[in-house]
């Protein structure tokens, strides 16, 4: 198996003030991770990172056995829903079809080809009735499902997903889930940032715990004990009672 | 005969009309209103410096323009000043040192058509100038309309899939500068912000989609430009005021009457609901 992403000796700080120390880890291609930690912790950085769309202060990041600019189309990159203008002069047909301007090139403009692809990928998330709505006129889990099928129309090898379970209904989640799984199985590397343990231990094949330093990472048995979690979690674990009883 | 300036009038004008609709859209989509505001009156020590040197007055224009949008973005980015107080130091700078330039010109008139603008007294050669302006523009939109577009919607994904996105903030500046040069004569420094702003919000009341968007903002803004000539022509007011009075009566028709976003619909419907509900 080769490895999707090798990050080591990783430190990033905002305005001098370090949010990540010392990282460093393994993901292996084909497999599905979940990035969980305590707000604050530094996922979304840890993704942006990773994405060069802010500076680390050290330490080294090979994606898809290659520096980023080599492979930087092949990566898919779903961002929380709260960054998003969602009152955008944009239809969710447009907004899937931007998925595929990377491939598409400067200067030119997406042909019938693109079309269909957007259309097939629309479909896949169960939007197409949707199609012609600004996207503000939709509920939250629409919202991510169609941020989910402009991923897919990046047609990706490495998927990078920031809190995509937030304020969705239970029928996108489980859409979405499903649709991620399909994804890993074909082999492309998915990484989803998750900062509620529930449901964790279903949804990924290995987690990576993170507050500030790398807490743990491996298999989802692993990583999922008390003692684990309680290191991340810190103060909070009246919460945690519940979760790590079931 | 005599109106020929008219005609020369009307032209740059509508043209004008076009190029800050479209160029607006692009302002108000990324919420940099008061960037264009900035710009435009950063534009007056080069216009001051260009007229001293007897150059074409666009030269000196687009030079103070970017120097005042990468000193912004200089300080926004290297102190914790807030992004609108950089914007403010910034362009009332440019601006002081501009009058005080201006004022070692021969007449203060020039000033006051420079502020204000002074359609009647378009040259030819001005006419071609705004002319070509228009067309690198409009031709620079739709070429790069699918790069405006994603890094104007969603810049963290533009930059992620490598576009340049900071280029692409400095190339829009260009514009900008070329369209507020190019609208000195016709409204004048002090109010192209106006026209850059008005017909653009007018059209995002009116559309869901980007393409009819800037469709829609330059046909406000050049019927905005035909009618408050013609008005300012008729009544002999001030052409500048007279057009930005217009796109502002066409605003707040789209806001009173817009389908989806007026306020008279929306009344209607919370209406229908309750009366549903009772
Ligand atoms: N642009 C920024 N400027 C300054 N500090 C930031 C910025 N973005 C995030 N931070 C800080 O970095 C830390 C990690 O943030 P983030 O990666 O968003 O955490 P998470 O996604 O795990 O909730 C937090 O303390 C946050 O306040
Ligand atoms: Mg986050």
């Amino acid at each position: 198996m080769k490895d999707a992403i090798v990050v080591s000796n990783l430190h990033v700080s905002y305005y001098g003030k370090e949010v990540l120390h010392d990282i460093g880890f393994t993901i292996t291609e084909g497999k599905s991770v979940g990035v969980i930690g305590p707000n604050g912790a530094g996922k979304s950085t840890l993704l942006k990172v990773l994405l060069n769309l802010i500076p680390k202060d050290k330490g080294e990041i090979t994606i898809l056995g290659s520096t980023l600019k080599e492979v930087r189309k092949r990566i898919a990159y779903v961002p929380q829903r709260s960054t998003i203008d969602w009152d955008f002069p944009i239809t969710v047909k447009d907004t899937v079809l931007i998925g595929t301007y990377p491939t598409v090139g400067l200067l030119k403009r997406p042909g019938r080809k693109e079309r269909e692809l957007a259309m097939k990928c629309l479909e896949k998330v169960d939007m197409t009735e949707f199609q012609n709505r600004q996207i503000g006129e939709l509920s939250g889990g629409q919202q991510q499902r169609v941020f989910l099928a402009r991923a897919l129309a990046q047609q990706a090898d490495l998927f990078l997903l920031d809190e995509p379970f937030v304020g969705i209904d239970a029928t996108s989640e489980e859409m979405i889930v499903k649709i991620l799984k399909e994804l890993r199985d074909e082999g492309k590397t998915i990484i989803v940032v998750h900062h509620d343990l529930n449901k964790a231990e279903k949804y990924f094949d290995e987690l990576l715990l993170l507050n500030k330093e790398l807490i743990a990472k491996g298999s989802v048995e692993e990583v999922f004990t008390p003692k684990m979690i309680s290191k991340a979690y810190g103060g909070q674990l009246s919460f945690l009672d519940g979760v790590m009883d079931k | 005969m005599q109106y020929g300036f008219l005609q020369k009038a009307l032209i740059t004008s509508v043209m004008v009309g076009i190029i800050s609709g479209v160029i607006g859209c692009f302002i108000i989509l990324r919420g940099m209103a008061l960037m264009g505001d900035a710009i435009s009156h950063a534009v007056l020590p080069g216009v001051a410096i260009s007229f001293m040197l007897g150059i074409n007055f666009f030269i000196g224009a687009v030079i103070t323009g970017i120097l005042t949008a990468i000193g912004i973005g200089f300080i926004n980015q290297n102190s914790r000043v807030k992004n609108d107080s950089a914007i403010g130091i910034m362009f009332t700078a440019a601006f002081a040192a501009g009058i005080i330039l201006i004022t070692f010109m021969k007449s203060s008139t020039d000033l006051y058509h420079i502020l204000f603008g002074n359609v009647l007294a378009v040259r030819p050669s001005d006419m071609w100038m705004t002319l070509i302006v228009g067309i690198f523009v409009l031709l620079s939109v739709y070429i790069f309309y699918k790069e405006l577009l994603v890094s104007s919607f969603d810049p963290i994904m533009a930059q992620a899939y490598g576009l340049p996105t900071k280029m692409i903030h400095y190339f829009l500046m260009i514009l900008l500068t070329l369209v507020t040069v190019a609208s000195l004569q016709t409204v004048g420094i002090i109010l192209v912000v106006a026209m850059l702003i008005t017909p653009a919000s007018t059209a995002y009341l009116l559309t869901d989609r980007l393409s009819v968007m800037i469709v829609i903002s330059a046909t406000c803004g050049s019927i905005s430009a035909v009618i408050g000539l013609y008005l300012s022509f008729t009544y002999n007011l001030a052409s500048g005021a007279t057009i930005v009075l217009v796109a502002t009566a066409l605003f707040f028709m789209a806001f009173i009457f817009s389908p989806k976003q007026g306020l008279l619909w929306r009344a209607i419907r919370t209406n229908k609901q309750k009366s549903a509900v009772s």
